[in-house]
C-alpha cells in the first residue's frame, strides 16, 4: 500500500514535465519551493513543538543576501549561494538563542517580533535593499554549465533539491536525535531528568530549520529573479504555517501537501480576485475550527475507518 | 538643547500612544493567556473609523469619536471572542492562529472599504495651536495624548486594584480553576476583558489618528511595537506596559532622529537585552 503511494507520488513528480505546458511546470516548481519551506518550518512546529511565526525571516534573508551579492557586489552564484546559506544559518543561530529563552506563546511572540523587525528593515534601509521597489533584474545560476532559464530545467533542479531536502529532513527526524527532539516536545522535564539538554536539542533544531529555510529562500529568488519585502512579512510566515497545520504538523509529508494546497489556492484565487489576504484569514479560521489535526491525518484516519468497515 | 527637548516631548507622546495600544494587549494576555494578534487590526479599525467619522461631520469632537470607536471595536472584539475564541478554550495555539487569521481579514476588509491611499485624521481645532514648553513651541495635541495615556493608566489601575470586578479579574489571573470554584464567572470575565482590551485599542487608534493617519499596513506597523513593549515590560503587567511604552517611545524617537535607517535595529536591542537577562520582562512575574 505504502509502495503504491510512493510510486504514484514519483509518477506525479516525474511525468508532468513530459507533457504539461510551461504554466503548470512553473506552478510545480513553486510548489516544490513552498514544500521545502513548509517542511523546514514543520521541524520546529510539528517535531519540536515550537510554533514560530517568523519563519519567513530565513526565506527572505536567504533570498536577499543572494540577490544583493549577485546584483550589487558582483559575486558569482556559487559564492553568493554559500554566503547566503551561511549567513542565514548564522542568523538562525543568533535568533534561536534569543527566542529559545521563552517557550510556547513567548517563543511565538519573539519570533514574530524579530521577523517584523527584519521586514521593517527591508522597507526602510532603501539604500541597501532598494525598499519598496525590491531588487529586480536578477539571474538564475547555471550549475555545471546547465542553464536553468527554461521552466523545465528549473523544475528538475528544484525537484532534485526538494528530494534531497526531504531525505535529509527525514533522516534528521528519524534519527536518535529526532527521537530526543520529540521527547523534548512531549516531556521536557523528564528528558532533562534523563540527562538530555532540552535547550540544546531545541536550538540545534532551530538552526537546522533556519538552514533549510535559507535553501528555500535561494530557490525562491532564483525562481522569481526578484525579491520584495513582502517575502519577509507576517503573511509569508503565516502562509507557510497554514500549510504545515493544514497538511498535518508532525507528519513528514503532510506539510508538503498543505503547502501545495495553499499555493494552488493562492494562484487560483489571485487570478480572479484581489482578496487573497482575506481568504487566507478565513482558511485559517476554517482549518483551526474544523480540521485542527490537518488534512493528511484526517484523510488517513478516514481511509483506515473505511477499510476497517470493509473487513 | 532645543533638539533634545523637542525630541524628548515627542518620545513622551509616542510613549503615550504606545501605552494606549499595548495596555489592552497586556490585559488580555494577563487574564486569558492569549497573544491577541488582532490587536494591531483593532487599533487600525479605530483610526479608519475616526478618519471617516471626522471627515464626514466637520465639528465632531475627537473624544466622542474615540468613545464611539471604542464601543464599536469592543463590540467586534466581543463577537469574535464569543463566536470563535470560546470554542478553542482547550487549544491555546489554535486561539493565536485564529487571531492571526482575523487580523488578515480585518486589514484586507479595511483595504477593500477605504482603498490604498492614506487618509489623514484632522487634529481637533481647539488643540491645533502650539503650546510653549520651556520656551519652545510644541504641538498641543501631542501633550494631550500623554495626558490621555496617564488618565487611562490611572483608570485601569483603579479598575483592577480597587473594584470588585478588578478583584475577580485578579483572581482569574492568579488561579483560573480556583476562581471558577468559588463562583466567579470566568468565561464572562474573559469576554469582558477582551472587549475592554479591544475597546482601548480602538479608542487609541482614534487618538493616534491625527499623528499617524489611517493607511493600509498600520496594523502591521503597530503590532510589533505592542509586542516589543509587552515583551520588554513583562507580559500581563500593567505597570510593565506603562514603563515599557515610554522606554520604547524614547528609544524609537531618538533612534529615528539620530540614525534614521537603523531605528528598527535600535528598537530591537533593548528587547534582546531584556530577554537575555530577564526573560520574564522588567515587571513580569516568574511563571507567567
Amino acid at each position: 500500500m505504502k509502495w503504491i503511494g510512493a510510486a504514484l507520488l514519483a509518477g506525479s513528480l516525474l511525468l508532468p514535465p513530459l507533457f504539461a505546458g510551461d504554466f503548470y511546470i512553473n506552478l510545480a516548481s513553486q510548489i516544490l519551493i513552498a514544500a521545502i519551506f513548509a517542511l523546514s518550518l514543520n521541524l520546529l512546529v510539528g517535531f519540536g513543538g515550537m510554533t514560530s511565526l517568523g519563519h519567513a525571516s530565513y526565506l527572505g534573508v536567504g533570498a536577499y543576501i543572494s540577490a544583493l551579492l549577485t546584483s550589487r557586489y558582483g559575486f558569482g552564484h556559487g559564492a553568493a549561494a554559500l554566503l547566503s546559506i551561511a549567513g542565514t544559518t548564522a542568523m538562525a543561530a543568533f535568533f534561536g538563542v534569543i527566542a529559545l529563552r521563552a517557550s510556547g506563546l513567548g517563543f511565538l511572540m519573539i519570533t514574530l517580533a524579530l521577523s517584523q523587525v527584519l521586514w521593517g528593515l527591508a522597507y526602510r534601509m532603501s539604500n541597501v535593499t532598494n525598499g519598496d521597489n525590491g531588487v529586480a533584474g536578477l539571474t538564475r545560476p547555471a550549475p555545471f554549465g546547465i542553464s536553468l532559464d527554461s521552466p523545465i530545467s528549473f523544475y528538475w533542479f528544484a525537484l532534485i533539491v526538494a528530494t534531497f531536502a526531504l531525505v535529509m529532513m527525514a533522516i534528521f527526524v528519524s534519527s536518535a536525535f529526532g527521537s530526543s527532539l520529540k521527547g523534548v516536545r512531549d516531556q521536557p522535564r523528564r528528558m532533562a531528568a534523563l540527562g538530555f539538554n532540552p535547550w540544546l536539542i531545541r536550538w540545534i533544531t532551530f538552526v537546522y530549520a533556519g538552514f533549510w529555510g535559507g535553501v528555500a529562500g535561494l530557490l525562491y529568488v532564483y525562481y522569481h529573479k526578484y525579491i520584495h519585502p513582502t517575502s519577509l512579512s507576517t503573511t509569508s510566515s503565516a502562509e507557510a504555517l497554514l500549510g504545515v497545520i493544514a497538511g498535518g504538523s508532525g507528519t513528514l509529508g503532510g506539510p508538503a501537501v498543505g503547502a501545495a494546497l495553499v499555493l494552488l489556492l493562492k494562484n487560483y484565487v489571485s487570478a480572479y480576485l484581489e482578496r487573497w489576504n482575506m481568504l487566507l484569514g478565513l482558511v485559517f479560521l476554517f482549518i483551526v475550527l474544523v480540521m485542527p489535526t490537518g488534512i493528511v491525518p484526517g484523510v488517513s484516519r478516514l481511509t483506515t475507518r473505511l477499510r476497517g468497515g470493509v473487513r | 538643547m532645543q533638539f533634545w527637548i523637542i525630541q524628548g516631548l515627542n518620545s513622551l507622546s509616542l510613549g503615550g500612544l504606545l501605552f494606549l495600544l499595548s495596555s489592552g494587549f497586556s490585559l488580555i494576555f494577563g487574564l486569558m493567556r492569549l497573544a491577541n494578534l488582532t490587536h494591531g487590526a483593532f487599533f487600525m479599525l479605530g483610526t479608519y473609523f475616526a478618519a471617516t467619522a471626522m471627515r464626514t461631520y466637520d465639528d465632531l469632537n475627537i473624544w466622542v469619536t474615540a468613545l464611539g470607536a471604542g464601543i464599536a471595536v469592543a463590540a467586534v472584539g466581543g463577537l469574535f471572542e464569543r463566536l470563535v475564541l470560546t470554542r478553542l478554550k482547550a487549544n491555546p495555539l489554535g486561539q493565536v492562529l485564529v487571531t492571526l487569521g482575523m487580523s488578515f481579514i480585518i486589514s484586507d476588509a479595511c483595504l477593500m472599504f477605504w482603498g490604498g491611499d492614506s487618509i489623514p485624521v484632522p487634529t481637533p481645532p481647539n488643540l491645533q495651536s502650539p503650546t510653549r514648553v520651556f520656551g519652545f513651541v510644541f504641538p498641543t495635541y501631542r501633550l494631550v495624548l500623554v495626558g490621555c495615556a496617564i488618565a487611562t493608566a490611572t483608570l485601569l489601575y483603579f479598575l483592577i486594584e480597587r473594584t470588585r470586578l478588578g478583584a475577580m479579574i485578579r483572581a482569574g489571573v492568579d488561579d483560573r480553576q480556583m476562581a471558577r470554584a468559588v463562583g466567579i464567572p470566568v468565561s464572562n470575565l474573559f469576554t469582558l476583558v477582551f472587549c475592554l482590551g479591544a475597546g482601548i485599542a480602538g479608542a487609541g487608534g482614534v487618538l493616534g489618528g491625527p499623528i499617524l493617519s489611517a493607511y493600509p499596513g498600520l496594523d502591521a506597523d503597530m503590532l510589533p511595537l505592542a509586542l516589543i513593549v509587552v515583551i520588554l515590560g513583562g507580559i500581563g503587567s500593567l505597570l510593565g506596559a506603562f514603563i515599557g511604552s515610554f522606554i520604547i517611545g524614547i528609544i524609537y524617537t531618538f533612534g529615528t532622529a539620530l540614525f534614521p535607517e537603523l531605528a528598527y535595529i535600535i528598537l530591537f536591542l533593548p528587547m534582546i537585552f531584556v530577554i537575555a537577562f530577564r526573560p520574564q520582562g522588567l515587571f513580569g512575574r516568574v511563571g507567567t
